[in-house]
């Protein structure tokens, strides 16, 4: 061992580096007050290794991305858990981060010749921010997309900038595929190396300088190996304890897929920007922009410019007293604005019945109501086996719950463009195109329209028969003559009760002869093969009586 | 290591306890990271494939004896997605009547075998495996007889299930 350590050490100087870096001196006062910056930097680590175990199993494009999520939370193993320490750790590393800025603040450690070192951490603390800005849209479910939408209209608010803004996240003060590729881009791949980098230096600057000591040092300086490292590391690995008892303790939200149509939605961004979105409502109109960019652009003005403000010797932390009231008076501010955020935006609820148009006066009663149209759209609904994602009866499938679509999905003009190109109206969607003539599409949209979850289990109950029958029906255009449930023309009799009046060999010999069975009829002759014949007459019968 | 330090009994024993404890918990860490991260990267995902039939046509129209091609549509998960995929497989009636579904995936390196109706044998294209109307392997270097898929018969309706992996 000693050898390969000797020879290492020969070929790259790697011993000495280590030992440089160990045997640090740093001021006797140094304790537990200076443990959070090593925190920080463990907790960056720790996002960049769960963050690359989810890209593992991840699909940065809108919809795939929803998908891939709740596949990582339900089909892997401890899948869950690393999204939990991911997800929480991002909630750690703001605290952390803000919490190491408060001590650098609270000791003035800021102060000459440690101003570079200030405003690096700064910058970390505005990409620590940023980290949690573009991760937030990639699981691109309504919280992401809606929370995302206030974000890009807050930047394309600003002046002058906020054109050029909205344009650099992909649009006009909307959210889609382009803006989730480039907060994806900002995220995985720019945002990282870009960090390590200033990590770097940030911790150069620090040995650089030295650890900041206090305003008077009595005893000697002592090294950073083991006492400062060993409560550098008991700090760490309270705080991960505490990371691992939160992912596997409070559930990490995986809300619906992202529906921009939904309007019932509440946005709300995540809590460490629920600071800003109530300022935000203090401000309205013209001044909107005040709270939305000269605020938060004041204060990292402040925030870079401490150390020039700032200027005096370090003293005692105990008389430091406006340095404490400040600190004190942010977080009073921070707090009473984040609670109010809280308090004042109502819960969401998962759109339910309510969000549902109830069926048609009348339309109550079961398939025996329905259309041949609707009827019809029972057979193409079991044809394309659509039962197979979309399962019904409150059970969960790939596809959303038929009976509880937003109101503004159901129409047949939103419907039918998704049947024919799904994806292109919901980005994503891993729904198959529904291949199917546009008559076959509309009987399809026009049953969809008249489910609910009351009947949803009467329609399934349709007999089969019956329902090909309808298909039969619509195929040959019946309607365009006959009523039937109170649809089509009145040129032929209308059909409800022709089961009662007739029997079935009538009904058979008036499709194949309409003549010889009632004299004088306009009706053109079908031949239908037997199983049509046996289906179409099945779905007279079933037809109520007028 | 550091002879600063070394003269001094106490010095020494809290040296050794903060040294201790700093690799300690760091191991407690790396288990408690490595751990999940292996389960989540090894474990298979939790199956949901529920062994699916699909409809393959009509079995009365094979002949006796002469394999058949057979194409059917058949859903496959793959990781998040599910997709639908046309897939065949070589359908034989034997004189017995038993219909017998094999895979056309050669069990060498996966390239497609087909029917040679003069020798009457399924032979792959990439490396001369050969194999006879009963899967078995008559030459080549496939290590294993043909895959076979499960097979159902309703009325005169074929249904195909599962490839069942031969041994």
């Amino acid at each position: 061992m000693r050898k390969i350590i000797d020879w290492l050490e020969h070929r790259t100087g790697i011993e000495t580096a280590i030992k440089n870096f160990l045997y640090e001196e740093i001021p006797a006062s140094s304790g537990w007050h200076q443990v959070i910056g090593s925190m920080a930097v463990f907790f960056f680590m720790l996002q960049i290794f769960t963050g690359g175990l989810l890209a593992f199993n991840y699909a940065p494009t809108p919809g795939d991305a929803y998908n891939s999520v709740k596949y990582i939370m339900t089909e892997l193993t401890a899948g869950s858990f690393i999204r939990g320490l991911h997800h929480w750790g991002a909630t750690m590393m703001i605290i952390i981060v803000v919490a190491h800025m408060a001590q650098v603040f609270l000791y003035g450690a800021y102060k000459k010749p440690r101003e570079a070192t200030w405003m690096l951490g700064v910058v970390l603390l505005l990409i620590t921010m940023g980290f949690g800005l573009t991760g937030y849209l990639l699981p691109w479910d309504n919280r992401a997309y809606f929370g995302t939408m206030v974000t890009t209209k807050i930047a394309a608010s600003a002046p002058i900038a906020g054109p050029y803004i909205a344009r650099l996240m992909g649009g006009e003060g909307s959210v889609g595929v382009v803006t989730f590729a480039r907060f994806y881009a900002l995220h995985v791949l720019l945002l990282p190396p870009f960090t390590m980098i200033l990590i770097g230096i940030h911790i150069y600057l620090v040995r650089k300088h030295g650890v900041a000591p206090a305003p008077v040092e009595t005893k000697p300086p002592k090294h950073f190996y083991p006492e400062q490292v060993f409560k550098d590391t008991v700090s760490v690995f309270l705080a991960f304890m505490v990371l691992v008892v939160l992912a596997v303790v409070a559930k990490v939200p995986l809300e619906k897929l992202a529906d921009p149509t939904d309007t019932a939605y509440i946005p709300r961004p995540e809590w460490y920007f629920l600071f800003l979105f109530q300022t935000l409502k203090f401000f309205n109109g013209p001044m909107e922009v005040v709270g939305a960019v000269a605020l938060p652009g004041l204060a990292v003005l402040l925030l870079f410019t401490i150390p020039f403000i700032d200027r005096g010797p370090m003293i005692r932390l105990a008389k430091r007293t406006f340095a404490i009231t400040f600190v004190v008076l942010a977080a009073i501010a921070w707090t009473g604005l984040t609670v109010a955020a809280v308090v004042t935006t109502p819960k969401n609820v998962e759109s339910t019945e309510a969000s549902v148009t109830p069926t048609a006066p009348g339309g109550a009663g079961g398939w025996q109501q329905l259309t041949p149209q609707e009827m019809a759209g029972i057979g193409y609904f079991r044809q394309q086996n659509c039962k197979a994602c979309h399962p019904g009866g409150g059970q969960k499938g790939i596809g959303p719950d038929l009976t509880r679509m937003p109101a503004d999905h159901r129409t047949a003009a939103w419907m039918i463009p998704h049947f024919k190109h799904p994806s292109e109206v919901v980005p994503g969607s891993s729904m198959p195109p529904v291949q199917l003539s546009d008559a076959k599409l509309n009987s399809l949209s026009a049953f969809i329209l008249k489910l609910t979850p009351q009947n949803e289990a009467d329609f399934a109950a349709a007999p089969d028969p019956v329902v090909q029958g309808a298909i039969v029906y619509e195929d040959n255009h019946c309607n365009s003559c006959h009523q039937a449930n109170g649809a089509g023309t009145k040129v032929g009799p209308p059909l409800n009760g022709v089961g009662g009046r007739r029997d079935r060999a009538w009904l058979e010999q008036h499709f194949i002869d309409p003549k010889k069975m009632s004299p004088g009829s306009m009706m053109p002759a079908y031949k239908f093969n037997p199983q049509d014949m046996d289906h179409v007459i099945q779905f007279l019968q079933a037809l109520p009586g007028a | 290591m550091n002879s600063a330090h070394a003269g001094d009994g106490t010095e020494s024993t809290r040296r050794r306890f903060y040294v201790s404890f700093i690799y300690g918990l760091a191991a407690v860490i790396g288990g408690t990271l490595s751990v999940p991260a292996f389960v989540y990267l090894f474990f298979p995902p939790k199956a949901k494939s529920a062994s699916e039939w699909v409809d393959a046509g009509d079995v009365s129209r094979i002949p006796v004896n002469s394999p058949q091609e057979v194409v059917f549509q058949r859903n496959r998960v793959d990781g998040w997605k599910i997709t639908a995929e046309k897939s065949t497989a070589w359908v034989v009636k034997t004189p017995s009547n038993e219909i017998v579904a094999f895979s056309p995936i050669c069990t060498h390196l996966g390239c497609s075998v087909h029917w040679d109706d003069p020798t009457k044998k399924f032979v792959c294209p990439c490396h001369n495996s050969v194999f006879g109307m009963d899967g078995t392997v008559l030459g080549g270097p496939a290590p294993r007889p043909l895959d076979r898929l499960a097979v159902k018969i309703e009325g005169n309706k074929l249904e195909i299930g599962p490839v069942q992996r031969n041994a």
